[in-house]
């Protein structure tokens, strides 16, 4: 006896509670605290912050422990969350050649004004479990220097200054005209670099990350130098208008990566280097480096080099795959009930099938009449 | 949950999406680009649906979810308490109560009325996508009106297959101009399009809203000599016995036996309810113990 | 009688490179231009400026239309021109890949232009698909297969017939014969030169080939580095060449 089934909505709040319980794991085990994430994680802590689109430390680590470590998940809460916040302004263009640097490094000259400065890296370390960290690790102070004071020049600057290098359009700085905002506007194409580099910023790592992988490796073929990679706090500034001036609303950290690719001139242009940028919350290199590759592929019919049919040129590809918060949605939805587009699929091929059968029928029928 | 505005959107963004939909009703099946935003369900779970939903919905409004044609499965259960949490509105199984009526996959079987909305979810709005994966592309075949490719597409359906080889999301002309998505409802239910209800269409991920006013032609693609065919399974209802509903073929035991039910569970159980039975339906006397 | 086409100092430079410059001449209906020269020579250029596949730097390409009269259609609206180049235009590519769609069987890249044109009744536009494949000597049994199971020259056979469904008044072909076999080559010219015969089809046919041009062409222009150096009736030009380059050009055409 068939009774259409019933129950969506308990199944529902029933799912959630546990949930909640397999989130919390084993009882007997001390609970995280969101401090705990935002300091130990920290790592996964920037990528939630850059993909969401949003710099608040102890929201993207509370994301990270209500999605129970998974970080699309998490960005996915970050980025529901910022939606219900108003837009009050924008800010002015933050000053990285003033930042504060952690970290700052050049592949293409040994040393620069500034100095290399290696700071806390992954870079050189020998990949071994370490086995203590099993246990508690409590590390040893770090040596220390003191910051330098004066501000960084950017590497890129030094090319430009012989004309080496292609010189960037200046952007607005007065903070009269909105920036484009693709969190407000439908994205349309073709897209200007402005928005380019948000959807970039926004963009799955994995997936900008063999974007600009698959640039190295000869589709769309472009080689790359990191001109500099710089981590450090900025200052955020916003002006304000009843004020007449701008002030400091506060800072965050950022990673910044210009990239120097080759260029041997076209009928316009002569022989330079040109530029591909990144530009993401707290310390992200993988995801500045890679998004300063693609930036620089996406620039290919502006810069008049010849554009090849690879993904990594093509920005309607990548700027409509590169959001992990779409394209979940959309894989996952596969998931939803279908039944009705199943069963219509079901008909046909039934149908089709009949008419096959019944054309074989009469086909033999007529032989065997013969 | 007062920490969030009237149906979760705040008023600028609602104003934003009204524009879109008076937009795509002043231009019957363009796809209107919209900024969708991020919404606390996933891009491809109705999240366009939602949006034109909460642009729409006024306090004194009655909602109506439904997914493959039901008010139970999950996905509807969930957008429908999302509204009662975030809008506090009256809430409805019952087609001909509500004002708003969120579908996925289905048009209900009771003909809708003057004063309804049917708001459809939509994953793929451009009925092009699959013969070119290009927007810029499509967009300017829409606006010079190059829709021949769609019919290469039927002619190669039946040289092939000797039928029109699509069974759901069935193209359709609206008005003499524009071709659009249907969205993914079976093609049984395309001639229900002209219908007398306002019908919108949200896709969130790709960022696109259209509409078809109420009484607006909306006519299915086809060749003279293969007219369009909205068939569906040659059985009657299993449970309520009608003969011009779309079914759902359900399997009920091991060895592959089926029945096939309405989907449209509201239209079933007011049939069952004024005593229509169906070859499978419980006697009498169950089916009072099982409604109480 | 006025000229079905006429082109008026047409002029397309890439940089600081001529790729034609110019360029002016009539054509009348029912008559065949072949256009010949070296590769570099600007006679592919020139015929994409013609049909609006490049924008020229100047000069005008003006086509007796069937509602407006002379019209030049490098102004003209997209949507207008777009829909001349579907019905009363025409273009066989050199590949045949580039004019037809790959994935769709020989009967619906025949289809395509009569359904893009509105035709709506299947079993018509299947009608004129095997009455089209069959004058370009293609089997009715093979309509069903996709142009990728094809020859080459039955793959350009089928382009020709792609374009010549709508009875188009005019015919761009970009060396229609480029890359095919000689013996698909004289078939293919023998094919074409029965069709323009018999529809009266006005063309302009560029080519290094001129065997082509000898078989095809009614009159015939000369180009060389972007210039046109010597027009004339085909004969004329190839029994009695007149500029240096045109003697060179048949000279070495002889010699083989």
């Amino acid at each position: 006896m068939y009774v259409a089934v019933k129950g969506g909505e308990r199944a529902i709040d029933n799912a959630h509670a546990w949930l909640a319980e397999e989130r919390r794991g084993d009882p007997e085990v001390a609970e995280l605290d969101v401090a705990q994430i935002r300091e130990q994680l920290a790592l996964a802590v920037n990528r939630v912050m850059t993909e969401g689109s949003l710099y608040d430390p102890d929201l993207a680590a509370l994301a990270i422990k209500q999605s129970r470590g998974d970080l699309i998940e998490a960005i996915f809460l970050i980025r529901a969350y910022r939606t219900t916040l108003p837009r009050i302004g924008h800010s002015r263009p933050v000053e990285t050649g003033v930042m504060a640097c952690d970290r700052r490094v050049s592949a293409t000259f040994k040393d620069v004004p500034g100095g290399q400065v290696l700071g806390a890296t992954f870079d050189y370390t020998h990949r071994l479990l370490d086995f203590k960290l099993m246990a508690e690790g409590e590390v040893p102070e770090a040596a220390k220097a003191d910051p330098r004071q004066e501000p960084t020049p950017h590497v890129t600057s030094f090319l430009n200054k012989e004309g080496l290098i292609q010189s960037e359009a200046q952007g607005e700085v007065s903070g009269e005209q909105t920036p484009p905002d693709l969190t407000r506007e439908p994205l349309e194409l073709p897209a200007n670099r402005a928005l380019r580099l948000q959807a970039l910023t926004r963009g799955d790592e994995g997936f900008i990350l063999s974007m600009a992988y698959s640039t190295q490796r000869g589709y769309g073929n472009s080689h790359a130098f990191v001109g500099e990679l710089r981590i450090g706090r900025v200052a955020v500034e916003m002006d304000i208008p009843e004020l007449g001036f701008a002030i400091e609303i506060g800072e965050v950290e950022l990673t910044e990566c210009e990239t120097v690719n080759k260029f041997a001139g076209s009928k316009v242009e002569p022989p330079q280097f040109t530029r591909g940028y990144g530009l993401t919350f707290g310390q992200t290199e993988r995801k500045a480096i890679s998004m300063a590759l693609v930036d620089r592929s996406l620039r290919s019919k502006e810069l008049g080099v010849e554009v090849s049919n690879s993904p990594a040129h093509d920005e309607e590809f990548v700027l409509y795959h590169c959001d992990n918060i779409q394209a979940t949605g959309f894989l996952e939805h596969i998931k939803l009930p279908h039944y009705v587009d199943f069963q219509s699929e079901m008909e046909l091929v039934r149908k089709m099938r009949a008419e096959i059968a019944a054309g074989q029928a009469q086909d033999s029928a007529q032989e065997a009449a013969q | 949950m007062s920490d969030y505005n009237f149906a979760y959107l705040d008023e600028q963004t609602k104003r934003m999406i009204r524009r879109a939909i008076l937009k795509g009703i002043a231009v019957p099946g363009y796809q209107v680009p919209f900024a969708s935003r991020e919404m606390p369900m996933p891009y491809g779970w109705g999240t366009g649906g939602v949006q034109v939903s909460a642009a729409c919905l006024m306090p004194e409004d009655t909602l109506k979810v439904i997914d493959q044609g039901a008010d139970d499965t999950t996905n509807a259960v969930s957008i429908r308490k999302f509204f009662e949490k975030t809008a506090g509105i009256a809430v409805t199984e019952k087609t001909r109560a509500a004002t708003v009526i969120q579908t996925r996959h289905r048009i209900p079987e009771e003909p809708l009325a003057e004063g309804q909305i049917l708001v459809y979810q939509v994953p793929i709005p451009e009925p092009l996508r699959f013969l070119e994966p290009r927007e810029t592309e499509t967009r300017k075949m829409h606006a010079l009106e190059e829709y021949g490719l769609m019919h290469v597409k039927l002619y190669e359906d039946i040289a092939k297959h000797g039928h029109i080889a699509t069974s759901y999301a069935y193209p359709v002309k609206v008005e003499g101009r524009y071709v659009m998505d249907p969205s993914p409802i079976p093609k049984f239910d395309n001639p229900k399009m002209d219908m007398a209800a306002i019908q919108l269409f949200g896709a969130g991920r790709e960022q696109r809203i259209y509409a078809v006013p109420p009484y607006t032609k909306v006519v299915s693609l086809d060749f003279e000599d293969h007219p369009f065919d909205p068939s569906k399974a040659e059985h009657p209802c299993d449970l309520c016995g009608a003969e011009h509903t779309y079914l759902d073929e359900v399997i009920v035991d091991d060895d592959g036996g089926r029945m096939f039910v309405c989907s449209d569970t509201d239209y079933c159980a007011e049939r069952q309810a004024l005593g229509h039975r169906g070859r499978l339906s419980p006697p009498e006397t169950l089916a009072e113990e099982a409604a109480q | 009688m006025t000229p079905l086409l006429s082109v008026k100092d047409v002029r397309k430079t890439y940089g600081g490179r001529i790729g034609c410059t110019d360029v002016s001449f009539d054509l009348y209906p029912g008559e065949v231009m072949g256009i010949v020269g070296e590769s570099g020579s600007g006679k592919s250029t020139l015929l994409n400026c013609m049909a609006g596949h490049l924008p020229p730097d100047g000069g005008q390409v003006l086509f007796d239309t069937r509602t407006r009269g002379m019209v030049d259609t490098l102004t003209m609206s997209e949507p207008e021109r777009r829909m001349l180049s579907r019905t009363d235009w025409a273009f066989v590519h050199q590949h045949a890949r580039d004019g037809l769609r790959m994935g769709v069987s020989a009967g619906g890249n025949v289809g395509e232009r009569l359904m893009a044109v509105g035709a709506r009744h299947y079993g018509q536009i299947r009608e004129q698909a095997v009455d089209w494949l069959g004058r370009v000597e293609i089997d009715e049994d093979r309509m069903d297969d996709p142009p990728s199971a094809f020859s080459g020259g039955m793959q350009q056979r089928l382009q020709i017939a792609r374009n010549l469904v709508t009875g188009p008044r005019l015919v761009f072909m970009d060396e229609p014969t480029g890359g095919l076999d000689v013996s698909v080559q004289a078939r293919l010219l023998d094919l074409l030169r029965g069709l323009v015969r018999e529809m009266g089809l006005s063309a302009i046919i560029v080519t290094h080939d001129l065997a082509v041009v000898r078989l095809l062409a009614d009159r015939l222009m000369v180009m060389k580095s972007g210039h046109v150096v010597e027009t004339g009736l085909t004969d004329q030009v190839l029994d009695d060449p007149q500029h240096a380059y045109t003697q060179l050009l048949v000279s070495s055409v002889l010699q083989v």
